[in-house]
């Protein structure tokens, strides 16, 4: 299973826990396994079938362009983490 | 370190706009012209918090030579939602609130109507007959004075009052990294609001033409954000707009809001000609976004041995008018540097009656390195160890984590630390009294996003590349010569355009450090098309296998076979006519960028005024695509970095009014005030890139407040913890230190 990172402000739903493990073969499908583990994170990463607002998804290091779509693999390791927007 | 030999990369080409530019030929947003062209000019509030109660435009219609006025009714009345315009989703009301005041005005110089007419002045003179009745609220202009219980509040429909954004990063045990740490220490920081100071004021041109299509012609760091802005404010499909980006002198992230194109694009529908509005510099500064002021508190913990156990974070970050002040960049960047377990971070986006913020070069990261980079350096001379030692103790490497994500990829940190370490300006003796020498580094990260490119083969042996990013400190030729290096062609030989959002694919915002790597990539890919293209060409012309053909440095063979570029290129018509290669990418394998400067300065005890005497700055840029313009990024973010540290400031008088907004007031360095700044490139290849890109234009910046704070303690003995580090400062430091 996947290895997830739970930002900060969420570990509220996963009992202080800030890594948990997690199955889907998309971050979409990840999501929805924590859900049923830690009901109500989905809607806190998820806002009308997207990541919310700001949110984005790494897999393995990189962020993706992806976003729930992204492919995940057993030994992956999944960080939801601030989008980062334009400078110079 | 990069030891790959490019034929083209890594060399320094004259840039292709060079001639337009140097001869004054470039056409800049102010220099469009059309035939009946109208003038714009933006009636701005006196308040900064206000609720506008009247307004009457009677008088203003009246005048002659006008032709059109509008305020925030005439923009299409739909209901609120949340637009993706590239730069994340935001409430469309806080879009269209920022073009058009509706309701309340939320900081001084907040536009509220605009006129059209023949002229400029005829149109200024106009907006003066504009009545509004206005009543007056309180205003708050910081963070921490907006957090107050009782503070006025900006918007009533944010839910935790003007503190509208909260976020946390944790990793770790903080109490525990504390209680293990030898020395302690916890200090506040304080930055002011300051301004991108681009030369271009903003500019733009509309025509809402007779078919019903918007066209547009403005300086943006991304037409594509304009066109989507334009079209979402005018409940327009986007394929109803059409932009087209003019050179831009300028951005630096302060030209990736839109601010005039919408109300130029009202302003023409009702008049049916082409209107073109161009701010003043007291529009800019008053009607623009600033970088935003901020609260810092950090707190740091070490050991004896020198390794740091803990550090802690907390940043509030004026936002302006609207919530979105990039204090979570600053957030991810605070401690970025450093390879640290036990982290905790709360950062806060806070509304004050100051413009709406923009983007600025590392948005967020150089108000947090001030603070971090400050601490870090008075924690070194505490356990009595070279300041450049000790952050190389306890420097991030490939492995690390940072308390906000994942582990670190290649990078580096530690190369540019030892680069400084053996850099001849860091061992050179500084002599004299009250001098001192001061060092620090910094983080930024590189964005991706999506950019298209198409090549095409010209007969002579050229090609013609078209691109969507507008062009900011030479990417056409950054970007050309990725192309041309995959080709095995001369840069000179490409020609690249920068054309409207009719006639490329979507191509993300200038910005992020991104374009020579996401549109160098889009480059990259396209050349890679017309390769695959010209070979199967050429084994046409051979009659031999398409896979036999081989391509290197601008010659395709097939054993015995041999066709240069130019000459494969001259007989295109007869194997199938034009070749047009297309590349589109949304990449992964960003890179980012670290950063370190060295200064020295002399601190005049008697009136604390700080001179610059010697300044290098130090940057991993992964692979220099273009060495002279990675070197210009370098001394332009480290001289924006001096300007941020030393003068600049929005001086704001208590009813919110900026003080200096002109750039005889607001004072940022020049030439004259400065030595040459010294550069130092450091090539750890980003292996997420074809050619090992890093982002290059924004890291520079974030180091330079805080090595220039640094060095003032060891020229001055006063640790400064207020931005800017100006003369009464200075000797506000010097007299408390004496009493």
């Amino acid at each position: 299973m996947a290895e997830v990172h739970i930002p900060a402000m969420l570990r509220e739903l996963t009992g202080g826990r800030s890594t948990v493990e997690a199955a889907g073969a998309t971050v979409h499908e990840v999501i929805e396994d924590l859900e049923r583990r830690w009901p109500g994170i989905r809607d806190r990463l998820i806002d009308g079938g997207r990541l919310r607002p700001n949110l984005s998804v790494a897999v393995d290091g990189e962020v993706s362009p992806l976003g729930l779509r992204e492919a995940v693999e057993p030994a992956s390791e999944v960080h939801f983490v601030a989008a980062i927007k334009g400078g110079a | 370190m990069s030891d790959r030999e490019y034929a083209v990369v890594g060399t320094r080409p004259v840039r292709h706009d060079g001639a337009d530019k140097v001869t004054g030929r470039a056409l800049y947003g102010a220099d469009f012209d059309a035939a009946g062209l109208l003038h714009g000019y933006i009636l701005r509030s006196p308040h900064a918090h206000a609720r506008i109660l009247r307004i009457d435009t009677s008088q203003a219609m009246a005048l002659a030579g006008v032709k059109a006025v509008v305020t925030a009714a005439d923009f299409p009345q739909g209901s609120d939602r949340m637009v993706d315009l590239g730069e994340g989703d935001v409430p469309l009301s806080y879009v269209r609130g920022n073009l058009l005041a509706s309701g309340k005005a939320l900081y001084r110089g907040h536009a509220v109507a605009a006129v059209a007419a023949v002229s400029r002045h005829i149109a200024e003179e106009a907006a003066g007959l504009i009545e509004v009745e206005y009543e007056p609220l309180p205003c708050v202009l910081t963070a921490p004075d907006a957090m107050q219980e009782g503070a006025p509040l900006l918007h009533e429909d944010l839910k935790a009052g003007n503190a509208a954004d909260h976020h946390q990063f944790a990793m770790g045990d903080i109490d525990a990294g504390f209680a293990a740490a030898d020395v302690v220490l916890e200090r506040e920081f304080r930055t002011a609001t300051v301004h991108q100071g681009y030369i271009e004021p903003h500019a733009a041109t509309a025509l809402w033409n007779n078919d019903g299509r918007v066209l547009v012609w403005c300086s943006t760091q991304g037409s594509f954000v304009v066109r989507d802005v334009t079209a979402c404010v005018l409940d327009l499909p986007v394929s109803r707009v059409k932009v087209t980006p003019l050179e831009i002198g300028g951005g630096f992230g302060g030209k990736i809001p839109v601010y005039l194109e919408p109300v130029a694009a009202l302003l023409s529908r009702k008049t049916g000609r082409p209107v073109k509005i161009v701010m003043s510099r007291k529009d800019v500064f008053e009607g623009s976004g600033p970088t935003p002021g901020s609260y810092i508190r950090v707190k740091i913990g070490a050991r004896n041995d020198g390794r740091i156990t803990a550090a802690q974070a907390y940043l509030a970050y004026e936002a302006g008018a609207y919530p979105g002040s990039m204090v979570v960049p600053g957030a991810m960047c605070i401690f970025a540097a450093y390879d640290i377990a036990n982290v905790a971070i709360d950062a806060y986006d806070v509304v004050v009656n100051k413009p709406s913020t923009a983007a600025y070069r590392a948005p967020g990261a150089t108000n947090a390195a001030f603070a971090a980079e400050t601490v870090v350096d008075e924690i070194a001379e505490k356990l009595s160890i070279d300041p450049v030692e000790f952050r190389l103790l306890n420097a991030a490497h490939e492995g690390t984590r940072r308390a906000d994500g994942p582990k670190y990829r290649r990078i580096g940190c530690v190369e540019v630390l030892e680069t400084i370490k053996r850099h001849p300006h860091y061992n050179a003796p500084l002599e004299g009294p009250n001098r001192g020498r001061g060092v620090a580094v910094g983080f930024w990260f590189n964005i991706g996003f999506a950019s298209s490119c198409n090549i095409s083969v010209n007969a002579d042996g050229t090609v013609n590349l078209v691109e969507g990013s507008t062009d900011i400190g030479g990417t056409r030729t950054s970007i050309a010569m990725q192309a041309a290096e995959v080709l095995g062609i001369a840069a000179a030989d490409v020609n690249p355009s920068v054309v409207d959002t009719d006639s490329i694919g979507y191509t993300a915002v200038t910005g992020g450090s991104r374009t020579t790597f996401a549109t160098g990539w889009a480059a990259y890919e396209a050349a890679q098309d017309v390769m695959r293209q010209l070979k199967e060409r050429a084994a046409k012309l051979w009659g031999v296998d398409a896979a036999s053909v081989t391509a290197e440095a601008g010659v395709f063979r097939s054993g015995d076979k041999v066709l240069t570029f130019g000459e494969l290129a001259a007989r295109l018509g007869e194997t199938g006519g034009p070749v047009v290669g297309r590349g589109a990418v949304n990449p992964k394998g960003v890179g980012g960028s670290f950063s370190g400067s060295i200064a020295d300065v002399e601190v005049d005890p008697e009136t604390g005024k700080v001179s610059i005497l010697r300044f290098t700055s130090v940057q991993d840029v992964g692979k220099a695509i273009h060495p002279s313009y990675v070197e210009g990024q370098m001394q332009g973010g480290s001289v924006q970095g001096i300007g941020w540290a030393l003068n600049e400031e929005y001086y704001m008088s208590p009813d919110g009014t900026m003080l200096n907004s002109s750039f005889l007031d607001y004072r940022m360095p020049t030439a004259l005030d400065l030595p040459m700044i010294d550069t130092a490139i450091v090539e750890v290849p980003n292996p997420g890139h074809p050619f090992g890109v890093r982002g290059v234009g924004e890291a520079n910046i974030v180091p330079p407040p805080a090595a220039i704070a640094n060095a003032i303690y060891r020229a001055a003995g006063v640790r400064m913890r207020r931005l800017p580090m100006n003369p009464p400062a200075v000797m506000e430091a010097i007299w408390s230190q004496r009493d």
